[in-house]
């Protein structure tokens, strides 16, 4: 499942940086309270929570975003937190209860840091989100 | 067998393969090892472990800071090998670089002769001798795959800026079939193909039905048509590397029965030794009777002697030794010369 956002949406805070940056200032600090206490988010600022059955996948150490590593334990932990299960067993199993179909195939492209700590939200809407897809 | 690989399509397809890549369309079972870069500087020990597997395998693998601790760089005995004449397969971590260090590296390798790369996402440093480390994990092993491709297909960087001229790689990836979720696994597999992975190397197999099955979701999907499968093996070398690797290895599946026959086998260094290639043989017998497995790959684990021997037994005859017994035939027949055994190996 992709969100799709039209183009009139992007091109409207595209034109308007300032406008961006300051939603971003006032929604980033509630996006991560919430998202914090529901999906642990570390607020990448590229979400892709819906495509991972709603698992945030940068709680893994290595933070991968295309699949598990080798290192899953026997148990389904983590190899470098034993007492956590691994985002990707959850991510898994989550995503077959999802009602929509499931994007674990998806290629997810390399994270932009430079968009850490801000809104995905905002970033949804001002076309950033994806910014790597091409690569 | 694997004529219609993903890449041959492309630009790089044009371009006319190195000898792992030939061997690997060759049809033949395809043997690789993995040796041990060491731990000094001393370029004539990488060289002597390179010596003691060449005439038995198709490829060499050279790791890249193996279970998270600071080895002789990868990059580098890769280029003693390629003086040696060994082909040798590189590990890529994305461990301990960023994209930046990444590219730079793959550019290197390509430049010191080495074509094969080997994507990982690697282990984490805190089973390591330095689990104070920052771990760096910029790009994923999927992410990685697609960049070498990236940079082979379109000569161009992550960035867009162009390359000039583009590296040859010949870029391949893992899989761990015996790590939970196992349904994802196969799926992860078909991933790497589509991010253009061109062959695979497993984890160890000690679990052999555990890979069988696998194997055929592996088939269901037709991946093994297009991506040559190399399946993991080793030998182990004592009843206490059986229990450390079935105990303290993550992602690693030794059965009970295994650890019981090393048991068996007593401290005895000869006995346990023999013990555990045949073990390693037994287990390369049952798995070539797995429908789409294109070869082995051996990792001795600092026990490159073995290597030999359990190729000699389990019947495998990797390129180099086809190619000297074609030389010794045409020995034996005066007319023919040495160019003719150099078109054999092509065509085996």
């Amino acid at each position: 499942m992709a969100i799709h956002i039209p183009s009139r949406v992007v091109r409207f805070f595209r034109e308007r940086p300032r406008l961006t940056r300051g939603l971003d200032r006032t929604i980033a600090p509630f996006e991560a309270v919430s998202k914090k206490l529901v999906f642990g988010c570390r607020m990448c600022g590229q979400c892709i929570l819906h495509e991972t059955g709603l698992t945030c996948p940068m709680g893994c150490p290595k933070t991968l975003r295309n699949g598990p590593c080798g290192g899953v334990r026997m148990n389904g932990h983590c190899e470098v937190i034993p007492g956590m299960t691994c985002v990707w067993v959850k991510a898994e199993r989550r995503s077959r209860l999802l009602p929509w179909s499931s994007t674990l195939l998806k290629i997810q492209p390399a994270l932009d840091w430079s968009l850490k700590g801000s809104s995905s939200w905002v970033n949804l809407l001002a076309g950033v989100h994806d910014k790597g897809a091409g690569r | 067998m694997n004529d219609n690989l993903p890449g041959n399509a492309g630009p790089a397809g044009a371009r006319s393969g190195g000898a792992f890549e030939r061997a690997l369309a060759s049809g033949r079972p395809v043997v690789t090892c993995e040796i041990s870069t060491g731990d000094g500087a001393d370029p004539e020990a990488v060289r002597r472990r390179g010596r003691l597997v060449r005439d038995h395998v198709d490829a060499v693998n050279v790791p890249d800071n193996t279970a998270g601790m600071p080895h002789m760089s990868g990059l580098a005995a890769a280029a003693i090998l390629v003086q040696e004449g060994i082909e040798p397969i590189l590990h890529v971590t994305c461990r301990d670089r960023n994209r930046l260090a990444l590219q730079g590296d793959l550019l290197g390798a390509a430049a010191l002769g080495v074509r094969n790369i080997l994507c990982l996402t690697g282990d984490h440093m805190v089973h390591g001798d330095h689990p104070d480390a920052k771990p760096v994990y910029d790009i994923d092993s999927m992410q990685l795959i697609r960049l070498a491709r990236r940079l082979t297909d379109e000569g161009r960087y992550m960035s867009g800026r162009e390359i000039k001229p583009r590296p040859d790689l010949f870029v391949g990836a893992v899989e761990n079939p015996f790590a939970p979720p196992y349904d994802f696994r196969p799926i992860r597999l078909q991933k790497k193909q589509e991010a253009g992975a061109r062959f695979i190397q497993t984890q160890i197999v000690f679990n052999v039905e555990r890979f069988a099955a696998f194997m055929t979701r592996v088939r269901d999907l037709g991946i093994d048509r297009h991506l040559p499968i190399l399946a993991g093996v080793a030998p182990i070398r004592s009843p206490r590397a059986a229990r450390h690797m079935r105990d303290n290895v993550a992602g690693m599946e030794v059965p009970e029965e295994l650890v019981r026959r090393m048991d068996q086998a007593g401290p005895d260094r000869a006995r346990r030794e023999e013990e555990g290639i045949r073990i390693c043989v037994e287990i390369i017998g049952r798995l070539r009777a797995i429908p789409g497995i294109a070869g082995f790959h051996i990792m001795p684990i600092h026990w490159e002697d073995a290597v030999g021997e359990i190729v000699r037994r389990a019947g495998l005859i990797p390129a180099r030794t086809a190619q000297r017994r074609a030389v010794d035939t045409d020995r034996l027949v005066p007319a023919t010369t040495a160019p003719s055994s150099v078109s054999k190996e092509h065509r085996s």
